[in-house]
């Protein structure tokens, strides 16, 4: 950086530095172009033609596509499929944040106070983690299958036959069933990071509190905790956006049924552009959920400065 | 690891307390595993045997499963391709993002610090449906259901997180090695490659094994890309294949087994890049 940060410099040095400067960008560019190029192409015009595609009527199909102004922006407003989509995602984010979040900390809290067994815990935690939506889908439909799945099997062994249910299949407990399914591989995420900021706080910090004599109840809530905040922030956007965008595990759990009882976001935005061809309209909801998830994140972070300043 | 505070915390604690807080991380590694062992344990039964009710060890090992997932599923071609994409979108990454990174870190050149912020800003905006103009991009380059038309989008996904760590990885390179190369006469391509690179090795390896686990698992994209069956991944053919013989739960599970598998060896045995990874992330904030 102090090349880069010294300008001021230059018509003091040598006739061979600024030819190395002028050497330097050339080739600095050449370095730069093919990330330059990927990005350019696949992310910026992305993003140019998703705001431009939100005004049209184009159907994904042929040559010819209108301006409409606002107008799928306003049908989006009437959509009660959207907004149930978008409730639906709300109640999966609530279940993460109630459910999940605290599972991990209590899990981390755990882990970091054993002594034998931490490497083994942290590696177990972590492998529902690892792996991918469609597979955890796969393994959790066949675990809540009506007929011959271990859950109604094990009930019924149980001898709590009334207990045993189509879980996916029911819309009162499909949601649930599915937000089982994303708590149990997502947790992993949050207890890595919540143990990653339990390691970073210095022991000297806790060995003075508890010369002070005082309690580990007090400790954790107004040490542990209060230090934790910055994780805490980091985890919560996370899970928020995580929740928000749950696309695979519903696609192959209940394809947002029975009903539109687990349809989400991001299933209704790939349904209007694949499965209706609007893309003009599809566009215009990508574009809200993209404003609206920032302005999650935003307020997120506000929040979290807001009490970190009290 | 703070064992002394550890000890301080478990100072008034008596053995059955911690016994009780092994017992409670003990519970959820078995929560964690058994979806896992019993996927495993129901790939190797027959259907009859997984009907008559649930129990962990098979009676006879029914290894046709496996095969007939393998050969008459088409999940050998899933698995290749998977192989591929995976293999190609790593190597993409690495060389596109440490040249990038490498001038970031080291080079001047104009708008360098616009140019690095834009890609900041992409890092951390949302951009969820980015998949349908992409979908339209790729059919207007007719590189719609080809292999490029998915790995190129795919290595560009993987350049913004990796071009951050890397050139904060090469800013904490000392100049002075690379400058003594450079009075001996060496270009910058000579310095990058010899010198910056090869120091680099740690944060390279922590990318190709994050690139690698995302690519592995990556199905929407794939989705949106792929219609032949001949060039599906695996999570696409896997998701393909459930809609259609899920009531056969023996094969399935040994489809979701063959699907997986790669993802645990990779994490099993690189486990410590994953974890220094994570809590790297987490205490930058």
């Amino acid at each position: 950086m102090l090349e880069a940060t010294a300008p001021g410099n230059r018509p003091a040095r040598p006739a061979r530095s600024q030819r190395r400067y002028d050497q330097d960008w050339k080739q600095g560019l050449l370095f730069v172009v093919p990330a330059l190029a990927f990005f350019l192409l696949f992310t910026v015009y992305p993003f140019v033609r998703t705001i431009s595609l939100s005004f049209s009527d184009w159907d994904g199909l042929s040559n010819h596509a209108n301006f409409v102004g606002l107008d799928n922006y306003s049908a989006a407003l009437h959509d009660s499929l959207w907004w149930r989509s978008l409730l639906n995602g709300g109640l999966f984010v609530a279940a993460a944040l109630l459910l999940m979040t605290p599972l991990g900390l209590l899990l981390a809290v755990g882990v970091e106070r054993v002594r034998r067994g931490r490497a083994a815990y942290r590696t177990a935690f972590y492998v529902p983690t690892i792996l991918s939506g469609i597979v955890v889908a796969v393994i959790w439909k066949w675990l809540y299958q009506p007929y011959g799945g271990p859950i109604n099997q094990a009930f019924d062994q149980l001898g709590l036959h009334s207990v045993a249910r189509a879980w996916l299949g029911d819309g009162g407990t499909a949601l649930w069933a599915v937000s089982l399914a994303s708590i149990w591989q997502g947790v992993g995420y949050p207890f890595l990071l919540y143990l990653a900021g339990l390691q970073s706080i210095p022991d000297e910090v806790y060995e003075a509190a508890a010369v002070d004599g005082a309690s580990e109840r007090r400790i954790f809530f107004s040490i542990t905790l209060p230090l934790l905040r910055p994780v805490i922030t980091t985890v919560n956007i996370l899970t928020i956006l995580g929740a928000m965008q749950m696309f695979n595990l519903v696609l192959a759990m209940t394809n947002g049924g029975p009903g539109y009882s687990t349809e989400v976001p991001v299933l209704h935005i790939y349904r209007e552009a694949f499965g209706l061809f609007h893309f003009g309209y599809a566009s215009a909801l990508a574009v809200i959920f993209g404003v609206l998830l920032l302005a999650v994140s935003i307020a997120q972070l506000r929040l979290a400065r807001r009490g970190a300043d009290r | 690891m703070s064992t002394s505070a550890g000890r301080l915390l478990s100072r008034g604690s008596r053995a059955p307390r911690r016994r009780l807080l092994h017992l409670a991380l003990l519970g959820w590694a078995v929560a964690s595993l058994l979806p896992l062992l019993w996927t495993l344990s129901a790939s190797l039964q027959s259907n009859q045997e997984i009907y008559s009710g649930i129990h962990l060890i098979p009676r006879h090992l029914e290894l046709g499963n496996y095969t007939q997932a393998w050969t008459q599923a088409h999940f050998s071609t899933y698995f290749k391709n998977s192989v591929i994409y995976t293999v190609t979108i790593v190597a993409g990454v690495l060389i596109i993002s440490s040249l990038a990174a490498y001038a970031f870190a080291r080079m001047r050149f104009p708008l360098k610090n616009l140019v690095f912020y834009l890609f900041l800003i992409f890092l951390t905006f949302p951009l969820p449906g980015s998949f349908i103009p992409l979908y339209v991009l790729l059919v207007n380059l007719g590189l719609i259901d080809t292999p490029l038309g998915y790995i190129l989008p795919m290595i560009n996904a993987g350049l913004p997180v990796a071009i951050f760590i890397l050139r904060s990885f090469f800013e904490e390179i000392p100049r002075e090695i690379e400058e003594s190369a450079r009075i001996d006469g060496a270009t910058r391509l000579q310095v990058y490659r010899l010198i910056a690179l090869p120091l680099a090795k740690p944060a390279l390896a922590t990318i190709t094994i994050f690139t690698a686990l995302s690519v592995w698992n990556e199905f929407l994209f794939a989705l949106v890309v792929f219609s032949d069956q001949q060039r599906m991944p695996l999570q696409v053919g896997l998701m393909t294949f459930q809609g259609t013989f899920f009531s056969q739960y023996g094969l399935m599970m040994a489809a979701t087994t063959i699907t997986m598998v790669p993802a645990l060896a990779i994490y099993l045995v690189f486990q410590r890049f994953i974890v220094r990874g994570v809590m790297a992330g987490a205490v930058r904030g």
